[in-house]
């Protein structure tokens, strides 16, 4: 490394910093997916990353039918093709539960394989429906270029925009969580679900209600995705691992762990990218996070409820 | 006598266990081409990974979906060992620097790397086909399991390790071949290992160990040391306070696993001729997985079956209809883990009441087209049922 002098670390890091907050913005909004609905039942949703290629199918769906009836709101859809990536994602998710995912709570391992059986299904009816090529969504103007504040360093503003929707997801997260009366329940149930059945609270529906709820996040982090990358049937795969490390590292069932991790993962790895070539970035980041679980199992902000 | 009995607790256990030597040893050999024989050679090498997922996630409930690392390192050691024996300065003469494998001097590399050098040696390679395997899980177990990390999140670390490992497979090829691997295996101590005779040898050879491996199984199942693994799947505080260390049985039973795989690993370079990081990674882990819980968790048979049965389906199947082969392997798999959770070992054991019923309504049958003489043997085979169905 002695050949950077120290402006140029400045700068890389800079740079790399901006260009990891694009790929921190997709992790944390998978993670967060993830935290509430491990976090809530302590079901691993192998699945999720193909919730995620549906929400990115979604805004595809969206852009191209847009292009197609009414190229006038050509500069708009995106929004709106991300609140209906989440209603899609919820709604499927929700039908998943109700079919598959309630009937193995007690059994949280053979979710995790069951849920990767669907993950196939899913893969494969997006090969079938939209091709094993990787698409992309005519992106609105608005999200393209750069700004440059000063001199050799261009800020992407797809990159500002997809942070600025984690954000805000993560807001509305946990307001939903810590002040509505849905919450509220949910909260009670992780911490004791028979106690809150027997107050009347009806744990089936909050865990639906978890799970779309989830695999809805999900869909707005494909939404997300779609900005920094091309869409394909396997692509959610790709960050399956990645998010789980995220869920897991911040301690699970913890919105504030899922932040910090998503930030830490992201960024190691955007800027070692730079320094080792190839995969060797990412390697090196997956070591070191499986090295530190391995000493600290329980993750950066374990929660404070005893797992039962 | 009591050996035996160890093995095979009831004569059907006997039975379905000759049953199987037969199918695998003497039927597949007679039946099959060698082309063919060498695919169930190559399935049966997944067995062995098999063999360690009944141990380990069906007796001790721990799973994970990362055994493609160790039947990976497994075989990548195997795979160092044949092509540094085929890479003799005489035949790589034309590289740049003869006598290193063949990727290596594509990728600029001049000097056998360090790590390379041990394996000339065939009893180094050999040793550390399942020595390596077994040290990795050992270390990696010992740190999850003293800590009491099991369940979900071990599934989790163990699949990011896969993930791990193929990525640095992948990523290095000047050590390791990349992507593409290490191909071009030929000789093993100076026998040809691509011709139908010694096709035929290691078959028998990957069968011969790899049913020695399944008695080992069977034989740690029912000892006590088995119904202790039981016991901690199923009440672990209790086990604990009963003053078991059951950190260290499960890492004991996590290294055999691994070591198991390690081996199923050098068997299918053997067979197969060259290995990849495409085995390694995290799908093939999970494939692996896949196998044992359609052959049946519980079973160490059904397990070796499973994998048979499923790649035999892959083949046959992705053939012809390579779009519906994921659609109806994930639709197998969520029927299996939710309708059948112990697999095809578990729905045969259960028939024996479903065989009862089937017969019974056979000799109704019997009775209104022929009666007397016939239904005198329905209900005599009603009788004789149970005793050899019962587990």
């Amino acid at each position: 490394m002695e050949s950077y002098s120290w402006e140029d670390l400045q700068n890389i890091f800079l740079m790399q910093g901006f260009a990891g907050i694009s790929l921190f913005s997709v992790l944390l909004l998978m993670g967060l997916g993830l935290a509430v609905i491990f976090g809530q039942m302590g079901v691993i949703n192998m699945a999720h990353g193909e919730f995620m290629a549906l929400g990115a199918y979604t805004v595809y769906l969206c852009s191209t039918l847009t292009a197609e009836y009414a190229p006038s709101f050509g500069p708009y859809y995106f929004v709106v093709a991300i609140f209906i990536a989440f209603i899609i994602c919820a709604l499927v998710g929700a039908a998943v539960e109700w079919l598959m995912i309630r009937r193995l709570y007690h059994r949280p391992l053979d979710t995790l394989l069951a849920t990767w059986g669907l993950s196939l299904i899913m893969q494969q009816t997006f090969r079938s429906t939209f091709g094993a090529r990787e698409v992309t969504p005519t992106l609105p103007e608005w999200l393209m270029g750069s700004y440059s504040p000063k001199e050799g360093l261009d800020i992407p503003i797809n990159g500002m925009f997809v942070l600025g929707l984690a954000i805000a997801v993560s807001l509305a997260l946990l307001l939903f969580m810590y002040k509505s009366s849905f919450g509220l329940r949910l909260r009670a149930t992780v911490q004791n679900r028979k106690m809150s059945g027997a107050v009347g609270i009806n744990t089936n529906s909050v865990d639906r209600l978890a799970f779309a709820l989830g695999c809805g996040i999900a869909g707005i982090a494909g939404a997300a995705f779609t900005t920094i990358g091309s869409t394909g049937p396997d692509s959610g795969s790709r960050y399956i691992v990645d998010a789980f490390l995220v869920v897991v590292f911040g301690g699970a069932a913890s919105l504030m762990g899922s932040l910090a991790s998503a930030f830490g993962i992201a960024q190691a790895q955007s800027i070692l990218e730079f320094f080792l070539e190839g995969t060797k970035g990412k390697v090196a980041t997956l070591l070191v996070i499986v090295v530190a679980l391995m000493i600290r199992p329980q993750g950066l902000f374990p929660s404070k409820v005893r797992a039962h | 006598m009591i050996f035996f009995r160890t093995l095979f607790k009831t004569k059907g256990e006997a039975i379905s266990f000759a049953v199987f030597v037969a199918l695998i040893a003497i039927i597949l050999p007679l039946a099959l081409p060698i082309f063919r024989l060498n695919l169930v050679g190559k399935y049966l090498s997944y067995g062995f990974v098999a063999i360690g997922l009944v141990l380990l996630w069906g007796r001790c409930g721990i799973l994970s979906l990362g055994q493609g690392v160790f039947f990976g390192l497994g075989g990548y050691c195997m795979a160092m060992f044949l092509k540094l024996e085929a890479s003799d300065p005489v035949s790589t003469s034309i590289q740049t620097t003869p006598g290193i494998p063949d990727f290596m001097d594509w990728n600029q590399i001049t000097q056998l790397p360090w790590f390379w050098e041990p394996f000339k040696s065939f009893t180094f390679a050999s040793c550390a086909v399942f020595l390596l395997p077994g040290l990795i899980a050992f270390i990696i177990g010992w740190a999850m399991f003293r800590r009491r990390v099991g369940g979900v999140y071990f599934a989790i670390i163990t699949q990011a390790i896969a993930l791990i490992l193929s990525l640095g497979i992948d990523g290095n090829q000047g050590f390791t071949g990349g992507r593409n691997g290490i191909t071009d295996l030929k000789t093993l101590l100076g026998w040809d290992i691509r011709t139908t005779g010694a096709q035929y040898t290691l078959y028998f050879l990957c069968v011969f160990l790899l049913l020695a491996s399944a008695l080992l199984a069977k034989y740690i199942i029912n000892t006590r040391f088995g119904r202790v693994l039981m016991a901690m799947r199923d009440r672990e505080d209790r086990v604990r306070f009963s003053g078991y260390d059951v950190a260290m049985c499960r890492t004991f039973v996590f290294a055999l696993a691994a070591m198991l795989s390690g081996l199923g690993g050098a068997l299918f370079v053997l067979q197969v001729g060259f290995m990849s990081p495409s085995l390694v990674g995290i799908i093939p882990s999970i494939e692996m997985v896949i196998f044992t819980a359609v052959g049946g968790r519980l079973s160490v048979i059904g397990a070796i079956l499973g994998c048979l049965i499923v790649n035999f389906g892959k083949t046959a199947f992705s053939e012809a209809y390579p779009d519906a082969w994921l659609y109806l392997m994930g639709g197998t798999f969520i029927a299996v883990v939710m309708f059948f959770p112990d697999g095809l070992a578990g729905i045969i054991e259960k028939s024996g009441t479903i065989k009862t019923k089937l017969v019974t309504l056979g000799a109704g049958l019997m009775k209104k087209l022929k009666p007397a003489e016939s239904a005198e043997k329905a209900s005599a085979a009603v009788a004789e049922i149970p005793k050899t169905a019962e587990p």
